[in-house]
């Protein structure tokens, strides 16, 4: 059921979006069919897998990037308390301010390439990863901070056998969102200024009123995320494997 | 291989000036005196400071004290104790074996990993089968052993114990004390409880501690070996006396 239940899913929306086409008449070039989607898909694959390419070196570039600089500051906000105060604000503005606002700017910096994009995936996850693992780090329990002080370890040795491990849950939910919005940041950033990539195609194939292949890039890029996705949720799951899963359904 | 001196037994005469903790003074000119190689049992009801008072001989203060310790060899208590808490305070990431290692991990001195000692311990207490197991697959009381594994690690003179078993159940409990007895000898324990009958079975010395500012008052001076039988004539006297003496204690 688990395999079969997905290509349901998947299923079940193909035919709901058919029955719209089938029902209201709509023109294809408002809403193209499936069949006419699969059909963009297969004959335009080579332009889209190009582009899709793109929009994925980003995607991935930004989460390492971000979820490099998220741990890392979140590490030195927790080892160091006068860097925290100073660490502090500037993460809030990071988010006060809509990344959305920023791509323009980051655009006319960074140039139409790779650096404006990678640069809104970092920023987007830059938050979520740092304000997670921060927020584990700080919750230590109690009673394995005083052991291990009787035990005559130093701030630094607690740090990494102690506050880091137990933080790692809280680690891997800033990841799994961080997953979530890093393909958002790459297309917003395609949107404002590019020569290359998903949302470049999408933009394009609308002004060109080739609404399949804009669908047929859409659904690439969902699959993009989706897999993503569930990667990360993978390896995090394979880090804190030792936390032990209690289901709210099973209560 | 360890020093010697880590090991050479002494009193310690603890002197509590003042302990204030959220504004109440919990302890005021309060004296204890601990004698050497055997344990010092302190009975009270819960709240009245026990586990702070162990607290302060372990290193872990609380709040404002004002304390000095004394050692019979003139050397300070700070570094020669082993402490072992309520819970069992096992890290849910590391095996039983890397948790009983916990101490030579965080003291990230030169010193080799005692890993040959630590097979041995988890043999003693019949945990072999368990090494590699995280925390999770073990029942409380197994829990328990790896616990006092780990503190027997330490290998400290002077070990302090907050009522390391009182989350067990009966017929388990006293399996741990017989354990806990017979691994200890030699050493110097404190151990907080709060059942009398436990106190009973292992202590030499049991101390009642009462009232805010707290009192301590010696009630019992028991010798022979230990862990003495449940069902001996002498503990069952002393227990009703003691129940009685902590009953009217509390009207």
């Amino acid at each position: 059921m688990t395999v079969l239940r997905p290509l349901l899913i998947a299923a079940g929306l193909i035919v709901i979006w058919q029955s719209i086409i089938v029902i209201t008449g709509v023109q294809f070039f408002i809403l193209p069919s499936p069949a006419r989607v699969a059909s963009a898909l297969v004959d335009r694959h080579d332009v889209i897998a190009v582009h899709a390419l793109i929009t994925l070196s980003e995607i991935l570039l930004g989460l390492l990037l971000g979820s490099i600089l998220g741990t890392a500051s979140a590490l030195i906000m927790g080892y160091f308390r006068s860097v925290r105060q100073w660490l502090m604000p500037v993460l809030v503005i990071s988010q006060a301010v809509p990344v959305f606002a920023l791509a323009p700017i980051l655009v006319l910096w960074l140039g139409y390439g790779l650096g404006s994009k990678v640069a809104m995936a970092t920023l987007i996850i830059y938050f979520p990863v740092t304000a997670a693992f921060y927020d584990g780090l700080r919750r230590t329990n109690l009673g394995h901070l005083e052991l291990a002080r009787t035990m005559g370890a130093s701030r630094w040795s607690i740090l990494r056998h102690i506050r880091l491990p137990a933080a790692l849950p809280s680690l891997a939910s800033g990841m799994r969102v961080a997953a979530a919005v890093a393909p958002i940041g790459a297309v917003v950033g395609e949107w404002v200024g590019s020569s290359g990539g998903l949302g470049y195609l999408m933009l394009h194939a609308n002004g060109r009123m080739q609404i399949d292949v804009m669908f047929a890039a859409l659904f690439v890029l969902a699959v993009i995320a989706i897999a993503l996705y569930f990667l990360v949720d993978a390896v995090m799951r394979r880090l804190v494997h030792w936390q032990p899963e209690t289901k709210p359904s099973n209560d | 291989m360890r020093k010697n001196f880590t090991r050479q037994s002494f009193d310690i005469t603890a002197r509590i000036e003042t302990m204030r903790f959220d504004g109440t003074v919990l302890f005021e000119n309060l004296e204890l005196f601990i004698p050497k190689n055997t344990w010092t049992c302190l009975l009270g009801l819960s709240g009245v400071g026990k586990s702070t008072l162990l607290k302060l001989f372990a290193g872990l203060a609380t709040g404002d004290a004002i304390t000095e310790f004394e050692c019979s060899d003139g050397t300070a208590l700070a570094g020669r104790v082993a402490y072992m808490g309520q819970q069992d305070l096992l890290l849910p990431w590391l095996s039983v074996i890397d948790n009983v290692l916990l101490g030579d991990r965080l003291r990230t001195s030169h010193e080799p990993i005692r890993l040959g000692n630590a097979y041995e311990l988890i043999d003693r207490v019949g945990l072999r089968a368990y090494a590699a197991e995280l925390p999770v697959k073990l029942s409380g009381g197994m829990r328990q052993r790896a616990a006092l594994v780990r503190t027997l690690m330490e290998d400290k003179p002077v070990v302090v114990m907050d009522e390391p078993f009182s989350a067990l159940d009966a017929i388990t409990r006293l399996k741990l004390q017989d354990m806990a007895a017979d691994l200890l000898t030699n050493r110097t324990v404190f151990l907080v409880t709060h059942d009398p009958l436990e106190a009973l079975r292992l202590g030499g010395h049991i101390i009642l501690m009462s009232g805010r500012p707290a009192q301590l008052e010696p009630i019992a001076e028991l010798s022979g070996a230990t862990p003495r039988d449940a069902t001996d004539q002498l503990v069952l006297e002393q227990h009703a006396k003691i129940l009685n003496r902590m009953q009217a204690e509390l009207s």
